[in-house]
């Protein structure tokens, strides 16, 4: 049974011999390096080191090693070390210990710091065309396949397209009005509290009106598709990849882009908008909500004040960009699905970067738009 | 009795184990002796790992009792303590996908064990080299290994804190035959050299032929036959019958007869 490990140290004649005993096991490990490291330092004094094993209850590969470790050290110092007595079922061990460690690796060739960083620089260069490249490849893709839609209308896949409306429209809208109506409360709110220091209270409905209809309202919408059914299909097309299904679509002669992305990126495009209409209202109401219970304007007021404040082409301005919003929301899904490779580890990484680079996508678009409409006069 | 444990490594008893109305394991009784290669083969889904599972203390049991090197096996903490007693090598390799090679054989050695940094690499680097690695090989990631380097790494993760017995489960699966000979041969020279218990769940009947000591065939939730490959190919019972005489088994034949 397991029992304290020993190392005892005689020296006679120039012959330092050492005595092992006990539980050489990992068990002990903390008080075997101890001993071994300890009793290394009389090697000095010695011209020949001599091993007996005979004392050793148990061995392992830690102990054998940590034995032929010291073997190795008195070797290297220029004496000669013999290990003795090794119990016969040890002596696979002990052998097979004396093979190891022997090679030290090369050490990986130190890498320049301003030259790494510049390769990085430039591999992330690379990279961010790869991406243009990705998303110009998936778009083309996809207008290919609207055309070969619209000369043969029957191909288009109706009931994945009415599934995959209900999955991003239908069941989207509880979460979707639940969080609009919050920030159009929110909005209310602050508004309400700091125009009341110049008296302006009023102008909250202005305020509420025109940054949800024309901003707001799209792009909370827009990040919560792109979180919520962005990476569902990233998700869902990648693992398709993973496990072939979409190399077994193309093999049967079928177009995956047809079959799978075309009915997944209209659906968005046909629900976006449609969630945004319904996201604006329900800010709007929140916001209403808010100016009466907080600020004291009474519902009649709200909506007259509304009706002056806000016109036709702000909602135009807001909901026009809902269906370019979700194209490049379905697009970088698409893409990103289809660029997973055979392990789990790249699904969870290419759909964490599929949400990233969408909602990225999306503020940008929206930013440019926001250019566009402003020289245009909208 | 106290010859009797010294006997057996695993001992399991009227073991009951089941999902729902479904029993998977009906009164098994097992023994596995120490230092021995024990091949267990059984149907798909016909219970093999969940044996395996639950004598590991995966799975809960219903009823008996399972002992493992002396001591008694239960599904909660307990089980435990039992770790450092015994390697698994799962047969994806199951290693940390966010750790190095290096620090994946290391793990258990550091959460186990208080050791210098140095004496910690060379234990890794001469496991790695026991189980036919460089130490340059220490440095990749799971995701750069073929699938016979990575279950000689996950084999080296279990064997980091020299357990008694290791559970390989379908250590040859997924391997192209030259490979999974040399993971046999492999798995024959560490168990002689660190005088291991294997159990080892397997459809590989190269393997059972090679390099278990003996075989146990489970069928019905029992086990209907065990003893070394000579004596199962006699065995009368029909599914062993069907297992080792079917056309895949016939190269066992010339040997057998």
């Amino acid at each position: 049974m397991a029992t304290a490990p020993l190392l005892t140290a005689t020296s006679s004649g120039g012959t330092l011999e050492l005595r092992p005993a006990g539980s050489w096991t990992a068990a002990n490990a903390t008080t075997l390096e101890r001993l071994s490291n300890d009793v290394t330092l009389q090697f000095d004094g010695a011209a020949a080191v001599k091993v007996d094993m005979a004392g050793v209850r148990e061995l392992d590969t830690l102990g054998a090693w940590l034995l032929e470790k010291m073997a190795r050290r008195a070797n290297s110092a220029g004496h000669r070390a013999d290990i003795v007595g090794v119990a016969d079922n040890y002596v696979g061990l002990i052998d097979e210990v004396r093979q190891v460690n022997r090679r030290t690796p090369a050490p990986a060739p130190a890498r320049n710091p301003v030259v790494a960083k510049l390769s990085d620089i430039g591999r992330s260069t690379i990279g961010a065309r790869e991406d243009v490249t990705a998303f110009l490849q998936m778009l083309g893709a996809l207008c290919i396949a609207i055309l070969g839609v619209l000369r043969r209308p029957r191909s288009l896949r109706l009931t994945s397209l009415t599934y995959q409306l209900y999955r991003v429209g239908w069941q989207a809208i509880p979460i979707v009005v639940l969080i609009t109506f919050l920030i159009g409360a929110i909005i209310a709110q602050q508004g309400i509290f700091h125009f009341r220091k110049f008296g302006a209270d009023s102008y909250v409905v202005d305020m509420v009106g025109i940054l949800v209809l024309r901003e707001l309202g799209v792009l909370i919408v827009a990040i919560m598709v792109a979180g919520r059914s962005g990476s569902a299909y990233t998700a869902e097309l990648g693992s398709m990849k993973m496990r072939e299904e979409i190399d077994a679509l193309s093999t049967m002669g079928l177009d995956p882009i047809e079959v799978l992305m075309l009915p997944r990126i209209l659906a968005l495009v046909c629900a976006l908008p449609i969630l945004s209409f319904i996201g604006s209202l329900a800010a709007l109401y929140g916001g209403c909500l808010v100016a009466w219970f907080y600020g004291g304007m009474g519902p009649a007021i709200f909506l007259a004040r509304l009706h002056e404040a806000v016109s036709v082409t702000h909602f135009e301005v807001g909901i026009i960009k809902a269906p370019f919003m979700a194209l490049v929301i379905g697009i970088v899904a698409c893409s990103e699905g289809l660029r997973v490779k055979g392990s789990a580890e790249s699904l969870g990484k290419q759909t964490t970067t599929s949400v990233v680079k969408s909602i990225f996508l999306v503020i940008v678009l929206d930013g440019l738009f926001a250019v566009f409409f402003a020289s245009i006069g909208m | 009795m106290q010859q009797a444990d010294e006997q057996f490594a695993i001992r399991v008893r009227d073991l009951v184990v089941g999902f729902r109305r479904h029993v998977v394991i009906d009164h098994l009784a097992l023994d596995v002796r120490r230092g021995e290669i024990l091949g267990l083969v059984g149907a798909s889904g016909g219970g093999k790992s969940v044996l395996m599972r639950t004598i590991i203390g995966l799975i809960a049991r219903q009823g008996g009792e399972i002992e493992v090197m002396g001591s008694p096996i239960n599904h909660d903490r307990t089980t435990r303590s039992a770790a450092g007693r015994w390697g698994i090598l799962f047969q994806q390799g199951a290693l940390f996908s966010s750790l190095t090679v290096r620090q994946n054989i290391q793990f258990p050695l550091r959460e186990n064990l208080e050791l210098s940094d140095a004496l910690m690499d060379e234990i890794a680097t001469a496991k790695l080299e026991m189980v036919g690695l460089k130490a340059e090989d220490g440095d990749k990631f799971p995701s750069e290994l073929s699938g016979g380097m990575t279950k000689r790494v996950a084999l080296a993760r279990a064997l980091a804190l020299d357990p008694a017995i290791v559970f390989l489960d379908e250590p040859t699966s997924g391997l192209d035959p030259i490979a999974a000979g040399d993971f046999d041969a492999l798995i024959k020279t560490l168990q002689k050299t660190l005088g291991l218990t294997v159990f080892m769940v397997t459809h590989d009947l190269a393997s059972l032929n090679t390099v278990c000591d003996r075989v146990a065939a489970l069928a019905d939730g029992k086990i209907v036959a065990i003893g070394p490959m000579r004596e199962l190919l006699q065995s009368e019972h029909p599914w062993v019958r069907a297992y080792f005489h079917g056309k895949r088994s016939q190269m066992l034949q010339p040997r057998a007869s």
